[in-house]
């Protein structure tokens, strides 16, 4: 549909609108548009412009690091990459199963880690934009506007992702890059008197989850026909859900879909993902992309996250989250949500998940339990798999005889988004910004777009990119206005940029 | 209004771990906007760096367009705030150091699990790397350092309160502990 414009038939005499940095994203990429003598746009794409290089440098390191070590990855969602690293540590030792403490206290934290990043993602990132709308001025679009302009909201937001956090400092030790989950188990479990803090708040939680639902379904039919199309692209969805076909976001087989519904493959072992999943690279993006090898690379790149997970799972088992799913789905009766901006809808709805089976955990005495870790016999590859708050994460590792790890594969989030937000910004800007001078409201829409999926760049730069040697920045005439050039010995010369104002 | 103290932020080779923390103020942050506005910060659409009375930096440098970033804030601000374990030692990014380049992008566009099409990626929009992870006092002068990974937002509370009533900034040993 939109593909076309991956890539201008011949780039030469088109002028490059660039987006840089991309904001109330986490981590750092841009967009750059090329446009014609008549504003058509050519060519649209999303480029991830930070690398680190996890898979290489964790090499050598012994595997029980990992959890603590791979978190870093990411701020935003340190506990997603602490407990995929964690069960694929679990298959390294030998730990087949997990004791009902560790593995609900594993929970707890993974909800209160979702029940605080759908919070961040929405109240502080996403809702000036839904709230004011896309062309709001930019001075106002932000927290810091909804804060002055509807502080019940604002102060709703704020405290529901308090407590998710609360949630994760009281079963790792720290807010952001804890310590709880160890290979197989975990190193803590709930002091009646933590049970009691969390517990006294939780109601409160739930309700202000309903609100949220309520909030996002509002705005969402208030303009049903142009949020169903905005961005709006068919996709395949993947997701891991339970045996039962329940919606699971710790564990569980691989699901996935094509845009009619129609299964592709169901509850696969996750441990042979790399059997039905590649990922291809492409010269213009250091994110690779990801697609369903049976599909093929053309028709088999899919969407994660919360909408996938709510199209795919069969039923919710928690009952306020379960009469909303089945609300949710009225938008489209026949066949999976592809609108891109129901990912918020869907996305508070798990919110409400989380903070019910927050409540459910909460009220069970096994948190309490002394029983924390497993052990068997040590082996040498984990593989271990998550539906992270921007959906399906993937930590795999090789380790040799003395428990140093030797190869390692991640697969993030936001990495298996990569060709859906891609071919969404190129929706819009086929739709919306073709013909147009481009403005700075216009540009926010690309932004919009790339929001709907909640990007975690942050995660998805875990990989490291290629250095060339010499960089010239080029206005539209391709006069040179700056250049960057690296000496053989590392040192790097800046040839002062000079910047368009 | 005007009297306002204006903080400008970014996230260099960071895992924006730090400005999560600075949000961990909580509600605190409806009081903070009392007294301060924001510049450039991934939290609103600022995308230019303008004058600003403090900046926050989180991450080291990794590339060259850090190294640009950071020289424009250190220009542009009066205080400047190495916040957090890699932009004060260059952190869990600089352990890269150890490898060289090249084995790092065989490793995962070349040689990883399930890859097709494999080729380094080399366009023109894709920014330069530096060999190694620098932290940013390296690149230019820094007036504070908050260490943690990350500084509690409690820590940063103290730190930002204290800076901003011109007090001279202490912490208790809860606020300044690693793990």
């Amino acid at each position: 549909m939109t593909k076309q414009l991956e890539t201008a038939a011949d780039s030469k005499n088109l002028k490059r609108v660039v987006i840089e940095p991309l904001t109330r994203v986490e981590g750092h990429g841009k967009v750059t548009l090329l446009q014609d003598e008549n504003n058509h746009i050519r060519q649209a794409r999303l480029h991830i412009v930070e690398f680190r290089g996890f898979e290489k440098f964790i090499q050598g390191r012994p595997y029980w690091e990992l959890p603590v070590l791979v978190q870093r990855l990411c701020g935003i969602c340190p506990v997603s990459h602490h407990l995929a690293a964690a069960k694929a540590t679990d298959m390294l030792v030998g730990a087949r199963q997990l004791t009902p403490t560790a593995e609900k206290i594993r929970r707890l934290m993974h909800y209160g880690q979702t029940l605080q990043s759908h919070a961040l993602h929405f109240f502080h990132l996403a809702s000036p934009d839904l709230l004011f709308g896309f062309d709001d001025e930019v001075s106002h679009r932000n927290i810091i506007g909804v804060i002055q302009d509807h502080p019940e909201i604002a102060k709703q937001g704020v405290l529901l992702r308090k407590f998710g956090q609360e949630v994760i400092r009281i079963t790792s030790g720290k807010r952001i890059h804890g310590t709880g989950a160890i290979p197989g188990g975990v190193n803590k479990s709930l002091s009646i008197e933590e049970r009691d803090y969390l517990l006294r708040d939780v109601e409160q939680m739930i309700e202000w989850s309903q609100g949220a639902v309520g909030l996002i379904k509002r705005v969402f039919l208030d303009n049903i026909d142009y949020h169903s199309e905005f961005a709006s692209i068919d996709t395949n969805m993947l997701s891991l859900i339970r045996d039962d076909g329940a919606f699971d976001i710790y564990h569980g087989g691989l699901r996935a879909r094509d845009a009619q519904g129609q299964g592709i493959f169901d509850h696969i072992d996750y441990r042979e993902y790399d059997q039905y999943l590649h990922e291809e690279v492409k010269s213009w993006s250091y994110m690779k992309f990801p697609y369903i090898l049976s599909r093929g690379m053309e028709d088999g790149w899919y969407r994660v996250g919360p909408l996938a997970r709510v199209n795919n799972c069969d039923f919710f088992d928690q009952p306020l989250a379960e009469r909303q799913r089945l609300e949710f789905l009225e938008l489209s009766p026949n066949r999976p949500i592809q609108s891109s901006l129901a990912y918020h809808w869907a996305r508070m709805i798990e919110l409400l998940y989380c903070a019910e089976a927050i409540k459910q955990l909460l009220l069970d005495d096994d948190l309490l339990g002394s029983e924390l870790r497993n052990r068997g016999e040590m082996q040498g590859e984990g593989i271990g798999v998550i539906e992270a708050p921007r959906g399906t994460l993937f930590h795999h590792y090789l380790i040799d005889e003395d428990g140093l790890v030797v190869k390692a594969n991640l697969i993030v989030s936001t990495t298996n988004n990569n060709q859906a937000m891609n071919e969404s910004i190129r929706q819009v800007a086929s739709h919306y910004l073709d013909g147009q001078q481009l403005t700075e409201p216009l540009l926010n829409q690309i932004e919009v777009a790339i929001r709907a999926y909640d990007p975690c760049l942050s995660c998805a730069t875990h990989a490291l990119g290629k250095m060339p040697l010499e960089v010239e920045l080029l206005d539209v005439n391709g006069r040179v206005v700056g250049r960057i050039e690296k000496q053989t010995s590392g040192a790097v010369l800046l040839d002062n940029p000079v910047r368009d104002e | 209004m005007a009297d306002k103290i204006r903080i400008a932020t970014t996230s260099l080779a960071g895992c924006f771990g730090c400005h999560m923390s600075l949000l961990d103020i909580d509600e605190r942050l409806l009081d903070l906007i009392e007294v301060v506005e924001f510049g450039r910060s991934p939290i609103n659409d600022i995308k230019t760096i303008g004058p600003a009375d403090v900046g926050l930096i989180e991450g080291g440098v990794a590339n060259a367009e850090n190294v640009e970033v950071l020289r424009e804030f250190r220009k542009q601000c009066k205080t400047l705030v190495a916040v957090g374990s890699c932009a004060i030692t260059g952190g869990i990014p600089a352990m890269r150091n150890q490898f060289d380049l090249k084995e790092c992008l065989e490793e995962s566009y070349i040689g990883g699990i399930g890859v097709e099409n494999p080729q380094i990626p080399n366009d023109p929009e894709i920014p330069l790397l530096l060999n190694q992870v620098h932290p940013i006092h390296e690149v230019v002068k820094i007036d504070y350092f908050l260490p943690g990974c990350p500084p509690s937002g409690d820590a940063i509370w103290t730190f930002l309160t204290e800076l901003v009533g011109g007090k001279p900034i202490t912490f208790p040993y809860t606020q300044i502990h690693y793990d």
